[in-house]
């Protein structure tokens, strides 16, 4: 499971509520909704993409379909490492631009350079 | 073919209080050096892209002061500052990391640049004086409202870990 499609799953503050309420008990749609005071299309929105990222599976019972928290995904995910690898990465993404025109600049006069330094 | 591969960044955890990250960056070090201690440079990548970044001070010597801040289109502000302890150009660059509103934690963080064939390897390492420091550090650069999440996500996280442990 990618790290990144669990978090991404996760930022979003009504499936996190969806997650931590299904780390007590697995439960239906129509509860979970109730809980949550949600709406039940909005909650089944929600359970589709925490599937998608492996987060719940769904097991059917009678007419009723049961959510149940998956929590592999989870193990792998060391949140706090995401955030700063978030922070500097934005960091280092900007860097690059300020130092590819550092260099455009400086490029230009040590090309210069090496031609009047070289078998000229 | 002159195409660059971009490189990845690594981010280790050496201990519950340390964190090291490296990334090549395509420029020798001297430039890279200036980008990282410039104060007409520094606000072009250091804050978040949706906040101005300002340079209050940027005195690049061993026991200089330095401070920025970070300006949100609704005028919030987040405040850094901290001290130089080492400055070698263009090799190694010491200094001291304090979020203003949590003052009197503070890290210290060491970028070391190695050259290798006209790039460089960037090693930023942080050292934090405790687990909730580092924890609130990260929590700074933040909106609060996702701050919020991220400390239930830890706090999910920790549970599982128990529960399998």
């Amino acid at each position: 499971m990618n790290a990144n499609a669990t978090f991404s799953a996760l930022a979003e503050p009504n499936r996190l509520q969806i997650v931590e309420l299904l780390r007590r008990r697995p439960l239906p749609v129509g509860q979970i909704a109730e809980r949550l005071r949600m709406g039940q299309p909005q909650v089944s929105k929600h359970l589709r993409v925490l599937s998608e990222a492996g987060l719940v599976r769904v097991t059917p019972l009678a007419q009723q379909r049961i959510y149940a928290l998956r929590p592999e995904p989870l193990k792998e995910l060391d949140i706090w490492l995401e955030k700063y690898r978030r922070t500097w990465g934005d960091r280092f993404d900007r860097l690059d631009e300020v130092l590819s025109e550092l260099t455009a600049k400086q490029g230009k006069s040590s090309r210069e350079n090496k031609r009047d330094g070289h078998r000229e | 073919m002159a195409t660059v591969s971009k490189s990845a960044m690594q981010v280790k955890r050496l201990s519950d209080t340390e964190l090291q990250i490296t990334r090549e960056l395509d420029a020798p070090r001297e430039i890279v050096f200036k980008a990282l201690t410039d104060p007409t440079l520094l606000p072009k990548w250091w804050g978040p892209r949706r906040y101005k970044t300002v340079v209050d001070t940027m005195d690049v010597r061993p026991g200089g002061k330095w401070r920025m801040r970070n300006i949100a289109a609704d005028g919030g502000e987040h405040a850094f500052r901290g001290e130089f302890r080492e400055v070698t150009p263009p090799e190694r660059i010491v200094w001291t990391f304090e979020y203003e509103p949590l003052a009197g934690h503070i890290s210290v963080e060491t970028m070391t640049l190695t050259e290798r064939d006209g790039r460089t390897l960037l090693t930023v390492r942080d050292a934090f004086s405790s687990k909730e420091d580092l924890d609130g550090m990260l929590q700074s650069g933040m909106e609060s409202g996702a701050a919020e999440s991220y400390e239930r996500l830890d706090e999910l996280l920790a549970d599982l870990e128990k529960k399998s442990a």
